[in-house]
Formats: C-alpha cells, structure tokens, sequence
C-alpha cells in the first residue's frame, strides 16, 4: 500500500500541472486544428441550405468531382496492387538490397508536393524530353486528365505499401506454409490465407491513400495548367476562392472536409481492427511458445 | 542464382511479386525522379547559381525556412505538452483530442488554407481581434508561420507517443526515492530519455514544411521579396516556361529535406546502437 503511494506520487503530476497540460492541450488542437474544420461548414452554409446546394449542382462543379473520382478510382487500385505485390515480395523473402529497396518506395513521401507534379512536367511537359514526341502524335499528358492521374499515383505511391509490409512482416509465413503443404496452390493461399489476415491493414492503407488522392492540390496544380477542363475539388475550390466566390469554394471544401472527417474515423476504427487482428494472430505462436 | 536470393522458402510469386514492384516502382517513381536529375545536372553552373541567389529566390527560401523552423519549434513545445497529456492522464475526452490530433493530414491542403485564411484575415474569425492589436495574422509572414504550425503537429506528436509511453516508471520512481523533486526528475531522466523521438518529430515538421504548399499560398498573399514561398517560385517559373528555372530551385529543396531525413536515420541509427551497449 505504502509503496503503491510512493510510485503514484513520482510517476504523477500535480492537480493544478495536469489541469494546466490538458487544458493547453485542448486549447492549441482546438484554435489551430478543428477551429478550421468549424469555419469551412459555418462559411459553407452562410448563405443557408439553399445556396449550399445551388452551388453543389453546376456543370463545373460536376465536372470536378467527377474528376477527383477518376483520378482516385485509377491511382488507388493500382497502387493497391503494388502495395501487395511489393509486401508479399519483401515480407515473405529474403533478398539483398531489402531495406534500401523500402528507403526507395517511401521516397515520394520525401518528395514535396510541387516537385511531385514537377518531375512529370520535365517528362512530358511541351519542353520536357518526352514533349516533342508526345506532340507529335497528338498525345496531351501536361495539362490534361493523364497527367492529373500521374502526379496523383505518384503522391499516393507508398501509402498500402508501408502500411502492409510491417503487418505482413510481423505475422510471417508459416500458416502460408502450411496451407502450402496441405496442398493449396500459391493463389488459393493468398486468398484464403494472407488476404484475411491482412484485411483489416488493407483497408487502413487504401482509406489514407484515397483520402489523398481525392485532397491533393499541389501536385495536380503544377500538372494541370489552369484549365476548366482539369480541375479536381480542390483546384476547383481554389479557382472559385481566387474569383471572388468565397461560399461556392467552402461548399466544395466542404465535400473534402467531410471526407476527411469519415477518414478520420474509418482510421481510428481500423488502428483498432489492425491491432486486434496481430494480437489474434500472434496469439497461438506465443500460446505455443509458453507451452 | 535464384537459389541464393530466395533462400529456402517455399512460397511460390516470389519473381512475379518483385519484377512488378521494380517496374513500377520505376515508371512511377525512379524515371520521373532521373528527369529532375538529369535536368539539373545539363544545367551550367553559373547559371544554377544565379538562379538559387537570385533575390527574390533567396527571399523565398529565406521565409521558408525561417518560417518552417519556427513552427516546428512551436509544433516541439505543443505537441510535448498534447503527447503528454494523452499518454500520462486519463480525461474525458482523452480519446477524442487523440484522433483530431490527425486532422491536418485528414484535411486536403486546400481546404486548410482558405479556412486558416477565414481565420486569421483582417474580418476572419480570430483576425478581427488580433487585426487591432497590430498582429497582421494573414498575408503576412506570421501568416505562413501559422499555416506551417498548423500542418506539423501530428508529426511530433504521433513520434512522442511511443517513445513516452515506453518511458519505464521504475526509474522516475527511483529517482524520485533518491531525493530528486518532479521538475529535477523532468529534466535529468524524461527528457534526455525522449530527446531523440522529440527531435525526430521536430525534423519530420520541419521537412514537412518545407514542401508545404496548399495550406500557405491562401494565407501568405504571395507579395515578391515579402510572403512567397520555395514551392510557389517553383510554380511561378513554370507558369513562364522557365523549366531549368524551376528545376534548380527544387533541387535545393530536395537537397534540404533528403539531409533532414538522412539525419534522421543517423540519429535513429546512433540511439538504437547506445540501446544495444546498454543492453550488453
């Protein structure tokens, strides 16, 4: 009991410091993270419900979610795909050159935004090495859908990857190798075996990886010139807010922010999943260990 | 050959498997990457030099970082005191304040920076307050410092955690029982301990910011020599066409934030050999 006492009292603050910790902790994250989520609904829908609506239904606005939709509908199924091609490869095997080959799938997160949509323009931009080809045959890249896609994949790049190899690391291979040895073909054990053990991760990834895909702006905006044709939400939001049209650009920020809020707690809901499923799985091996 | 990379497992797809991540990886990320290389690399010198020095440039980078570092600062004070509370005290609302803790990565840029400009505007919401006290918070640098502080607290955050939570009571308790009080307990024994996951966080904000884009350009007013950004002189050359221009400027922010990060691995490299001693 005495001792309980004594390591409550060295490990544990003073009333008056935590009150003083928690309460500047809520007052920073209040003012500086969710007083802007607060503005864009309360400026979205100023103008009231009727607005809000009028400016959601014009052919512009249209145009641009369904291009964000476009853009994330490509990149995110491929970069599904690579995410576990790339984490079976890594996780499962043995080769040199491992951990410099993870350096390099994470590198676009070292890229900034503008030198991700940058690096396409030096490609297939009118003077970039490939443009004069390009415009030979007609083939439009900068300035156009392909190039919003490109630089949109390539923002997205790591996000299943670095979420599934860790997962798939830690769970190792050895319920593979006994679906294996009971004679599942490789396919028959990805699908019945892997995949459901890292679908909860999966779905962590492609939730973040949608989430930018949608949101991106700096490097769409170097891609996409300044064409009616090109805009995406976001470049929409920031044609209509440099055109004076503060409301119609909250009300389209507005749609990101909902997104971004129902990825908020689709993330929050699977970091929980994610962590329940490696227990389960871990589970056994430590259960055998013990015995 | 094959023998020897794939050891002795017996999974099948493993050829398959990585000659698709090496291809992709190439088309998506290693070729675009060469071109920004290779475009720098055929530029002359001189004339590199003349474009990275030139003032407004300079202007540029000079706001960028002095602005980057300064919210990462603030970022490394706040996100202590967020981290702390949410790994030490238990509070209504606990779990709540630790998922918003994410919301500058769940909101696109954007949106941040035409809400932050509502905010901080001389009519905005938080502006039409501090406008009269002489703080000119938008279209200023101060503008671009919030906007920076505003994306990088996730960061330091989200790297305390761990490291505070793996804290071991045991040594707080015997240093309490050997005489020391709280603050002397703080200072010699919690902080050293978390130092390295507090200046990782600091880095990745700092690197973060430095790139930053859609949440500054609505906020900083984008005046030459005053309020531009790296990333905007790099789209500002662009929009003319200038594209060795806009290369050599990137290059030096590439440059910047690939050392960030390098010295991040070395640090986590240099704790994680003193671990290893310590353990042996």
């Amino acid at each position: 009991m005495a001792t309980t006492a004594k390591s409550r009292r060295a490990t544990n603050d003073p009333l008056w410091l935590r009150i003083l910790l928690i309460g500047l902790s809520i007052g920073f994250v209040s003012v500086l993270l969710v007083l802007p989520l607060v503005v864009v609904f309360a400026e979205a829908f100023r103008a009231g419900v009727g607005t809000y609506f009028a400016s959601l239904n014009n052919p512009a606005a249209w145009r641009a979610i369904r291009l964000t939709l476009l853009a994330a509908g490509i990149s995110v199924p491929l970069n599904l795909v690579f995410g576990v091609a790339a984490s079976w490869a890594i996780a499962k095997f043995d080769f040199p050159g491992k951990s410099f080959l993870i350096t390099l799938i994470d590198l676009p997160f070292a890229v900034s935004p503008v030198i991700s949509g940058l690096i396409y323009v030096l490609l297939f931009g009118l003077q970039g090495y490939f443009g004069k080809l390009l415009a030979a045959y007609n083939i439009e890249i900068i300035f156009a859908v392909p190039g919003i896609v490109l630089a949109t994949v390539f923002v997205t790049f790591p996000f299943v990857a670095r979420e599934l190899i860790p997962l798939m690391q830690e769970q190792g291979d050895e319920e593979e190798q006994a679906a294996l040895s009971l004679g599942a073909s490789g396919l028959q054990t990805f699908w019945r075996v892997t995949l459901p053990n890292i679908k909860w991760g999966l779905l962590y990834g492609v939730i973040l990886c949608n989430a930018r895909a949608m949101g991106e702006f700096g490097a769409v905006s170097v891609v996409a010139g300044h064409r009616g044709s090109t805009n995406t939400i976001p470049l929409y939001v920031e044609v209509l807010y440099n055109g004076w049209n503060a409301p119609a650009a909250f009300t389209m920020a507005s749609i990101l922010a909902l997104l971004g809020l129902v990825t908020l707690a689709a993330k929050t809901y699977l970091e929980w999943k994610v962590n329940q499923q490696l227990h389960d799985t871990l589970e056994p091996t430590t259960a055998e260990a013990t015995v | 050959m094959r023998l020897a990379l794939k050891h002795h497992s017996v999974l099948p797809g493993f050829g398959l498997t990585l000659g698709y991540t090496l291809l992709y990886l190439s088309l998506i990320v290693l070729i675009p990457l060469a071109a920004l290389v290779a475009r720098s690399a055929s530029m002359p010198i001189a004339h590199f030099w003349e474009t990275v020095t030139d003032p407004r440039v300079l202007a540029a980078y000079r706001l960028t970082f002095g602005a980057s570092l300064i919210g990462a600062a603030i970022n490394a004070v706040f996100g202590f005191i967020v981290a702390w509370s949410l790994v030490r005290y238990r509070f209504p609302g606990r779990k709540l304040l630790d998922s918003l803790v994410d919301l500058p990565f769940a909101l696109p840029t954007a949106v941040s920076g035409i809400a932050l400009t509502a905010i901080f505007a001389k009519t905005g919401w938080l502006g039409q307050y501090l406008y009269p006290l002489g703080i000119q918070s938008a279209f200023s640098q101060l503008g671009v410092t919030i906007a920076l502080t505003f994306i990088g607290l996730p960061f330091v955050v989200r790297t305390l955690q761990p490291a505070l939570e793996e804290l071991d009571a045991e040594v707080e308790e015997a240093a309490t029982s050997l005489g020391a009080n709280r603050s002397q307990t703080f200072w010699r024994i919690i902080l050293p301990t978390v130092l390295p996951a507090l200046i990782t966080g600091f880095a990745l904000a700092f690197a973060r910011a430095l790139g930053e884009y859609g949440s500054v350009v609505f906020i900083s007013g984008n005046k030459p020599l005053q309020t531009e950004i790296a990333s905007l002189m790099i789209i500002i050359k662009l929009d003319q066409y200038e594209y060795a221009e806009a290369t050599a400027i990137a290059v030096v922010m590439l440059l910047a934030s690939f050392a960030i990060l390098l010295g991040i691995n070395v640090l986590q490299w240099w704790v994680g050999q003193g671990r290893l001693k310590r353990a042996a």
